[in-house]
């Protein structure tokens, strides 16, 4: 699985994501810095999590009008794989690439910490190595992970199945209880209609191996190698 | 000119700043606040002298950049020099 990284100045899970698909692929990706204007020949681009730009206007708004984006949407309308993790997701929603947009979490609060999943479609090329409803546990470390769209988007993106993994509570429900930061339908993870660009807040990249805690991120990946093998 | 450009979350838009904001005007003492809404403002000094081709640059500014049309609104006030 040939992978391009790419990489905006104050991106810092780059080396993660890399990690993370060196173990699951055994191939190094590229790193693609932002100010080049195309992206080589790769089953799968990552846009990787971190603080690109410092955050500054709203997260993800620069870095989504970097040189490296019209690059980005020429590979990703040919239904090259696109992956972005935290603020890859928040850049992908600037982008236009995936609906909504991503705002300030609920209560206000930077949160670090595990939370639960519930994969609720299984049927993706993000998603197939995971159960239907297979309760998950990833971290999050986001300040903006409260996803937001309106009534008519909304209806779209569930009408599609473009929702992948949802917040829910230790015992799997997709409730308040579980849910961080506020996302509306607790959506932690979506697809694009097409469903060639996924988008999530959570860090599977950090979940790839035992002595990280666990290995609950390696299906995502495995789900992606699947696809390109 | 200058061109100052408000900045404001949609109606039903969730703004969690806003509810902090307010509050802390309660715990001021503040009553009868019913609301409280947090947006930003940012201001332009551009080398145009035609009012409408600055709001037409500004306006192009704000769909390209400045806001994020899926949860804000904008408005351009245009000030022109010397005032």
């Amino acid at each position: 699985m040939k992978t391009a990284i790419l990489v905006f100045p104050g991106t810092n899970r780059e080396r993660d994501a890399a990690d993370a698909i060196e173990s699951v692929s055994g191939i190094k990706p590229v790193i693609v810095w932002h100010q080049e204007t195309e992206i080589p020949d790769v089953d799968l681009i990552i846009l990787p999590g971190g603080f690109s730009f410092g955050d500054y206007l709203r997260v993800g708004a620069i870095a989504a009008r970097s040189p490296i984006i019209d690059a980005l949407h020429r590979k990703a309308d040919t239904g090259v794989t696109v992956l972005g993790i935290c603020n890859g997701f928040q850049i992908l929603t600037e982008t236009g690439l995936l609906p909504g947009s991503l705002i300030r979490n609920r209560d206000l609060d930077f949160i670090c910490r595990d939370i639960n999943l519930r994969v609720v479609n299984n049927s993706t090329r993000f998603s197939q190595s995971y159960a239907l409803d297979q309760i998950i546990r990833f971290p999050v470390a986001h300040h903006d992970g409260n996803y937001f769209a309106d009534a008519e988007t909304l209806r779209m993106v569930e009408d599609n199945d473009q929702v992948v993994f949802r917040y829910c509570d230790p015992a799997g429900e997709i409730n308040a209880t579980g849910n961080p930061n506020g996302s509306v339908n607790n959506i932690a993870g979506m697809t694009n209609k097409a469903g060639n660009v996924m988008g999530l807040m959570p860090h599977p990249e950090n979940l790839i191996d035992q002595l990280l805690g666990g290995i609950d991120g390696r299906a995502l990946f495995e789900s992606l190698l699947g696809r390109a093998a | 000119m200058k061109a100052r450009v408000l900045i404001t979350l949609k109606t039903g838009v969730l703004d969690p700043q806003g509810k902090a904001v307010q509050k802390a005007l309660g715990t001021l003492g503040f009553d009868g606040v019913d609301n409280v809404r947090q947006g930003k403002v940012i201001e332009i000094d551009l080398t145009e002298t035609d009012e409408t081709a600055a709001y037409a640059k500004v306006s192009n500014m704000c769909d390209k950049l400045l806001a994020n049309t899926v949860i804000e609104n904008y408005q351009i006030e245009l000030l022109p020099d010397g005032t």
